[in-house]
């Protein structure tokens, strides 16, 4: 197991290379540094100081992979591909734009992030699977189709209808809950209540629907007509045979974003003016802070890659006949 | 009047891939067995209604893409000066629709502006009031008595006419359709019954209504309001088809090529082969898509501001954003096509008729593009047509969080995002969005729709009892 692991995280070192080399092809190469100098100074009347104090400030005045002036190690580490990129395996990000250290920004938006995907997430699944087990009981009748009609339309809805939508009706029309905002402690729930609401109701349609396929795919085995011949109750069948073994496709599916949680959903917490890593990275977005853009990619591919690895080792929890070689 | 043809990017994508479309529909019409499952898509009823209303939508884009420049009325010394405004055939269809513009917000069929102003009444006095409107119910001599009136007049010839319309077209394209066949009489009996073709007819009998009452209202009022400029929104609605088509579709036919050959060479070539190709997409795919996107448009943002010079009028700048956003969609989307195919092609290269094409000898290249790329085509018309529904409302998302579209392109994104403050207005104004979600809402659902039904005539894993029903 713990050979096993080794190996997945030593295969995941690759991979993020090429993420690493690919967001340096991007951020570096494809536009020269003088080029983000003047399109942030902006296009007329920028002079050559202001572009080289620009570049000064960022650290981007150096040469891109190799630099032939330093002498010994320095040819290769006094460069923006390893003060830029490189620095971030050991997830030291730098500095944002206006001066903060990123890496204690991820750490502390980290918890608003958390406060809000959290809840989401775990009252999502649970309902989605409720609603999808439902649909699996009542299979073929008029219900059913009703369910999956439902679930067609609501995916069919934009996300932000969703959220400007919940945000008018309960925070407008209702006087429930603050439109926007955060606050830490016990005081947050009454701002996180909207966002967990809109963010479990969005993702109804598709979910459900997924894993009603995953159930009905189970019902349709072998040991499932085993099962009811012995004289179980459709309920049982459901809860004890169906969904113990239905849990592996959804598995696949569910422990490879648990990582992501940490990143923070864009659109809910930009909407909702939450602190955290999603509403971080729609600010750096909309004012170009290519430092942050950066960080946050590579940020999120480990995490990603953290997923699969965490998927792989669910996968033996969950069914002793996988073994990790 | 003349005027000068005006090709921009994304309209030469359009024009190809309608080309692959009407090549490839004869390319299947000779070939029965490549037939069938086409045959079972046009038995399903939700399939064909859903089909007839994303035409629709189709037409309306396709009427978008014809693009030209105007020529202006003063030809100075004989030579003849084009505006630089690109219009399009679907302006000129609309007519009046988008220059009647009205000062700020209007209400959906209001005949008063959203804002008070200072009037001056013809006693000299000034007045603070609701102005009426320069276009909408301007035809109304007093709006108080007639207003609610002449809508309802309007809207029940709109929607007669339209009845007959549709009634006619129906009775014509059945006629048609039994002239061609000589099956009359089985054709008749068919419309009696609860077919596809009957459902399509219902369909378009209400669509021709529905067509009719917005051509009578829009004619005299903003059916659906006026933005903060003024510009009538059911314009701007139907401006933006145009835009998510594009996004729908040039995305997936850019990102085709790469998904289709990699993940066909990397299941049939297995080894070093594989090994890179799946190195490149595992890389791809983790990179979180909406940030990949983003830092790809921001660095395309940046070579656009360099080469100004590429560009002779703002439209085409636009256009080629258009086309780069539709680009990088395509290079973060196509891993997941990719990995599918992949495990397609490990499973076919280990069927009899592969391995006897192997043993005769026939080149690697030969047996990818007549053995393999065949059988995984029903794998790629699925992808494509799921994916549809997902990139329209990928755009709306990407034009908020600001790596979308060029702002002065007309979509469904740009208007949810220059009205979305608009909610907090007192008194609200709620139609843009309603306009921009509702058109949304029913392209996505059309497609959705058809995707299902696509995949269930597709799918081969479906196992079916005879025939379709």
């Amino acid at each position: 197991m713990i050979a096993y692991l080794i190996r997945r995280i030593l295969y995941a070192i690759p991979i993020l290379i090429g993420v690493n080399l690919l967001t340096f092809a991007l951020f570096f190469v494809v536009n020269t540094p003088d080029d983000m100098a003047r399109m942030q100074l902006g296009m007329k009347r920028v002079t050559p100081e202001a572009i080289d104090k620009w570049k000064q400030q960022r650290g981007y005045d150096k040469p891109l992979m190799l630099n032939a002036q330093a002498a010994g190690t320095d040819k290769l580490t006094d460069t923006i591909f390893f003060q830029k990129s490189a620095s971030m395996f050991v997830f030291d990000f730098g500095y944002s734009d206006d001066g903060r250290s990123i890496s204690r920004e991820i750490l502390t938006r980290m918890i608003p992030s958390l406060v809000i995907a959290l809840p989401t997430f775990v009252v999502g699944l649970l309902l989605y699977i409720s609603f999808a087990l439902l649909m699996t009981l009542f299979r073929g009748t008029v219900l059913d189709m009703a369910g999956v009609t439902l679930c067609v339309i609501l995916m069919s809805i934009s996300s932000l209808f969703y959220i400007i939508g919940g945000q008018f009706m309960v925070s407008k029309l209702w006087h429930w809950v603050p439109i926007s905002g955060y606050a830490g402690g016990a005081d947050s729930l009454r701002f996180i209540l909207l966002p967990v609401l809109i963010g479990v109701v969005a993702g109804i349609g598709s979910s459900s629907r997924w894993y009603r396929t995953i159930f009905l795919e189970e019902v349709g085995r072998d040991y499932v007509r085993t099962a009811r011949a012995k004289g179980l109750s459709e309920l049982r069948v459901l809860f004890k045979h169906v969904l113990k073994n239905a849990m592996i496709p959804i598995l696949t599916g569910v422990v490879a974003v648990i990582p992501l949680l940490f990143m923070g959903s864009l659109l809910t917490e930009s909407f909702f003016g939450i602190p955290g890593l999603g509403s971080y990275t729609i600010d750096a977005i909309q004012a170009q802070d290519f430092g942050v853009v950066r960080a946050m990619v590579f940020l999120g591919s480990a995490l990603y890659i953290l997923g699969l690895i965490l998927t792989d080792i669910s996968y033996t929890m969950v069914d002793p006949r996988v073994r990790l070689q | 009047m003349s005027f000068k043809l005006v090709m921009l990017w994304t309209d030469m994508m359009i024009f190809l891939l309608l080309a692959v479309a009407l090549a490839g529909a004869w390319w299947i019409k000779q070939r029965p067995h490549l037939l069938l499952p086409w045959q079972r898509l046009f038995k399903s009823r939700v399939g064909m209604v859903s089909m007839l209303v994303l035409s629709l939508f189709v037409a309306i884009g396709l009427l978008d893409t014809l693009h030209y420049r105007a020529a202006l009325p003063d030809s100075s010394n004989g030579k003849t000066v084009y505006a630089a405004e690109v219009l399009s055939v679907f302006d000129v269809l609309v007519g009046d629709l988008r220059n009647h513009t009205e000062k700020t917000y209007s209400a959906p069929l209001a005949v008063y502006l959203y804002a008070k102003e200072s009037i001056e009444t013809p006693d000299g006095k000034v007045l603070r009031d609701y102005p009426r409107l320069k276009y909408g119910g301007a035809h109304l001599l007093d709006p108080q008595r007639d207003h609610t009136g002449d809508v309802l007049k309007r809207s029940l010839y709109g929607v007669f006419a339209g009845w007959l319309g549709g009634v006619l077209l129906a009775l014509l394209l059945v006629t048609f359709a039994a002239a061609r066949s000589r099956t009359t009489a089985r054709l008749w009996v068919e419309t009696r019954q609860n077919t596809p073709l009957n459902a399509m007819l219902a369909t378009l009998v209400l669509l021709a209504m529905l067509a009719g009452l917005v051509v009578n209202l829009a004619g005299a009022y903003h059916l659906l309001g006026t933005d903060k400029v003024g510009q009538d929104v059911l314009y701007l609605s139907l401006k933006s088809i145009r835009t998510g088509l594009v996004i729908g579709t040039v995305t997936t036919l850019v990102m085709l090529p790469f998904a289709l050959f990699l993940g066909i060479a990397a299941g049939y070539f297995r080894g070093r082969v594989d090994d890179v190709i799946q190195y490149i997409y595992t890389v791809l795919s983790s990179i979180p898509s909406v940030l990949l996107i983003a830092a790809a448009v921001l660095m395309m943002q940046v070579t656009i501001e360099k080469h100004a010079e590429w560009f002779s009028s703002s439209a085409e700048r636009a256009d080629l954003r258009l086309l780069f956003l539709c680009l990088i969609l395509g290079v973060t989307s196509w891993t997941g096509l990719c990995r599918l195919l992949r495990g397609e092609a490990l499973k076919l290269r280990e069927l009899e008729y592969i391995q006897a094409a192997q043993a005769f000898s026939v080149s690697s290249l030969r047996i990818l593009s007549r053995h393999i790329l065949p059988n995984v085509m029903h794998i790629v018309l699925i992808a494509v047509v799921m994916d549809f529904s997902a990139l329209v409302l990928a755009e709306a998302v990407l034009s908020y969080v600001g790596v979308g579209v060029d702002p002065s392109t007309n979509s469904f994104g740009t208007l949810i995002n220059n009205a979305r403050l608009e909610m907090g207005r007192e008194p609200m104004v709620w139609w843009t969005l309603a306009a921009a979600f509702s058109f949304m809402l029913v392209l996505v659902l059309a497609a959705n729709l058809f995707a299902d039904a696509v995949r269930d005539a597709f799918d081969p894993r479906l196992k079916r009892t005879g025939d379709a029903k």
